[in-house]
């Protein structure tokens, strides 16, 4: 099924992945990896979830992280995997 | 499965170096609507039109959220309006008639530019396709979203000298009726010499007639993804640089590809061609300019011009050709000035004649491009300038194009503003000797030998 890959960039600091993850629980989004880097001292964290499930459809869940990342300060993207697959995947 | 960095990666080059897909254009044919009744042919075209793009917007918007990625343009192109109106145009003004019609149209479906206002006469004109050509002053300057095209020449026909000679005429006197507005009007107009049938990009887009009812074209973008990816090889050699060019425009490609498939499903129209194009904008960093200094230049019009820009536009292509099921239109590196800051410092500082953009123009995609000239230039010298222009088109066997915007009131060393992506310019000095006899013999340039084919 289709994945889509949630990105956050940004300082670090307390509760960032917790307010995300609650909000994807609050939505019926399910995590299926995490990992996490720190790349030019900036914190950088992928997910890749699947949201077949989910209440909401992509657009709008990628509008409400975008505006939850701005409420604690970090940049977050909801993108569909097929724009990375396309790109790095022959 | 995708890593982060891979991730990374992706978005870097959204975010901080420009990448997107320049436009998703829908080509519409307009043949089942030709009637002998202006009315109803007017009728007919907005129908066919907003019914077909009523959705055009709202997917690429969406698209745009889903995957991250922005869809800069959302078009729309028909066919040529000489055809079309064939039959129901009598007059200069009938034809103006379409204009209006597809600018109503452009506006209702939300789309930026409606391309199509266009003619192909590369070999000769009917009595429409000439009172056509006289009515593109008048629809330039009576629309906002309307770009008009005429194809006068090709590698098989030859160069219809009769109609390169209209055209001339046209410009300037599009540059006179939009004069208010810096002559405006002739950045929505472009001659071509083997005009594609199938080019997303404004303003030489048209449904060419031997394209399907509807069909869905993406024209890619990414000079600043170039340019960065050649900063990590400085000081390398052509086979290094060559290659990075080549994976870099795969990466691009593949992009526009996923998302001109996204969209034909979408919009139930078939996929047509992905456009692998680096089409500059003035944003700081989206520049081919810039790509070009990046290779060794000072800057762009210095010797060794013309080669970097060869190498760069095939690697463009052999990167890209492996990325899409279809690749077609223009495909390969533009050179607007105005639309591109590189190119403007370039001609600012001297580096940069119209002389030696027309030497570039043999070995890139398309032509003299967005270049202001003086507003007194004579119509003679631009019909001459778009005759050198063809030729080289027609005797390389690919597309030439001439934009070029004399504006009024204006001369050189001014500055003239269009806005947006089209951006702004120098005024260029043109070589003003004199070519009113060879203009004015008429006639047609025969096909060259090497067309002989068959």
């Amino acid at each position: 099924m289709k994945k889509t890959i949630i990105t956050v960039v940004g300082h670090d600091g307390v509760g960032i992945i917790a307010k995300i993850c609650t909000y994807l629980a609050n939505n019926n989004i399910n995590i299926e990896d995490i990992s996490q880097t720190i790349v030019h001292g900036y914190f950088n964290m992928m997910m890749v979830t699947d949201m077949n499930a989910a209440s909401k459809p992509i657009g709008d869940i990628s509008s409400e992280l975008e505006q939850i990342g701005e409420e604690i300060g970090v940049i977050v993207r909801c993108q569909r995997e097929e724009i990375f697959d396309s790109m790095h995947r022959i | 499965m995708i890593n982060i960095f891979e991730v990374n990666e992706t978005n870097e080059m959204i975010e901080k170096e420009n990448l997107d897909v320049r436009t998703i254009t829908m080509g519409i044919s307009l043949l089942d609507c030709i009637s002998d009744d202006i009315n109803v042919l007017t009728d007919n075209i907005y129908k066919k039109i907003t019914s077909s793009a009523k959705d055009l917007v709202k997917v690429g918007k969406d698209i745009e959220k889903e995957f991250g990625i922005p869809i800069v343009n959302k078009r729309i192109s028909v066919t040529p309006a000489a055809l079309v109106g064939g039959s129901a145009c009598r007059k200069p003004e009938d034809f103006v008639q379409i204009a209006l019609i597809m600018d109503k149209a452009a506006k209702e479906c939300g789309v930026n530019f409606i391309g199509g206002y266009s003619a192909l006469v590369s070999k000769g004109m009917t009595e429409a396709d000439e009172m056509f050509l006289k009515s593109i002053p008048a629809a330039l300057a009576a629309t906002d979203r309307v770009c008009s095209s005429v194809n006068l020449g090709s590698t098989k026909t030859g160069i219809n000298m009769d109609a390169v000679r209209i055209m001339g005429d046209m410009i300037v006197k599009t540059a006179e009726l939009t004069k208010e507005a810096d002559s405006l009007g002739c950045a929505k107009l472009v001659v071509f010499c083997n005009a594609p049938d199938d080019n997303p990009f404004m303003a030489g887009a048209f449904h060419g007639v031997t394209e399907a009812e509807r069909v869905i074209h993406v024209g890619v973008s990414g000079p600043g993804v170039v340019k960065t990816a050649l900063e990590k090889v400085r000081g390398e050699n052509f086979e290094v640089l060559c290659e990075t060019i080549k994976k870099t425009a795969f990466k691009v490609t593949r992009v526009g590809q996923l998302v001109a498939k996204e969209a034909s499903a979408r919009l139930g129209v078939p996929f047509g061609i992905v456009d692998l194009s680096l089409a500059p904008t003035p944003a700081i960093g989206d520049s081919v300019a810039d790509i070009l200094c990046e290779i060794g230049l000072e800057k762009a019009g210095a010797p060794g011009t013309t080669a970097a820009l060869a190498l760069l536009n095939d690697q463009v292509k052999k990167g890209g050709v492996m990325a899409s099921s279809y690749v077609g239109g223009l495909s390969g590196a533009f050179i607007p000035v105005s639309e591109d800051q590189g190119m403007i410092d370039a001609v600012e500082a001297g580096a940069l004649t119209i002389e030696k953009l027309e030497a570039m123009t043999c070995v890139c995609s398309v032509g003299l491009d967005m270049i202001a000239i003086p507003g007194d230039t004579k119509a003679t010298t631009i019909s001459g300038i778009i005759a050198d222009e063809l030729a080289i088109g027609m005797v390389n066997q690919k597309t030439t194009a001439v934009r070029i915007i004399p504006v009024i009131g204006k001369g050189v060393g001014e500055n003239v503003e269009f806005g947006g992506l089209l951006g702004h310019a120098p005024i260029m000095s043109v070589n003003n000797f004199s070519c009113d006899a060879f203009v004015n013999r008429g006639g047609r340039i025969p096909a060259p030998i090497h067309s002989f084919k068959n």
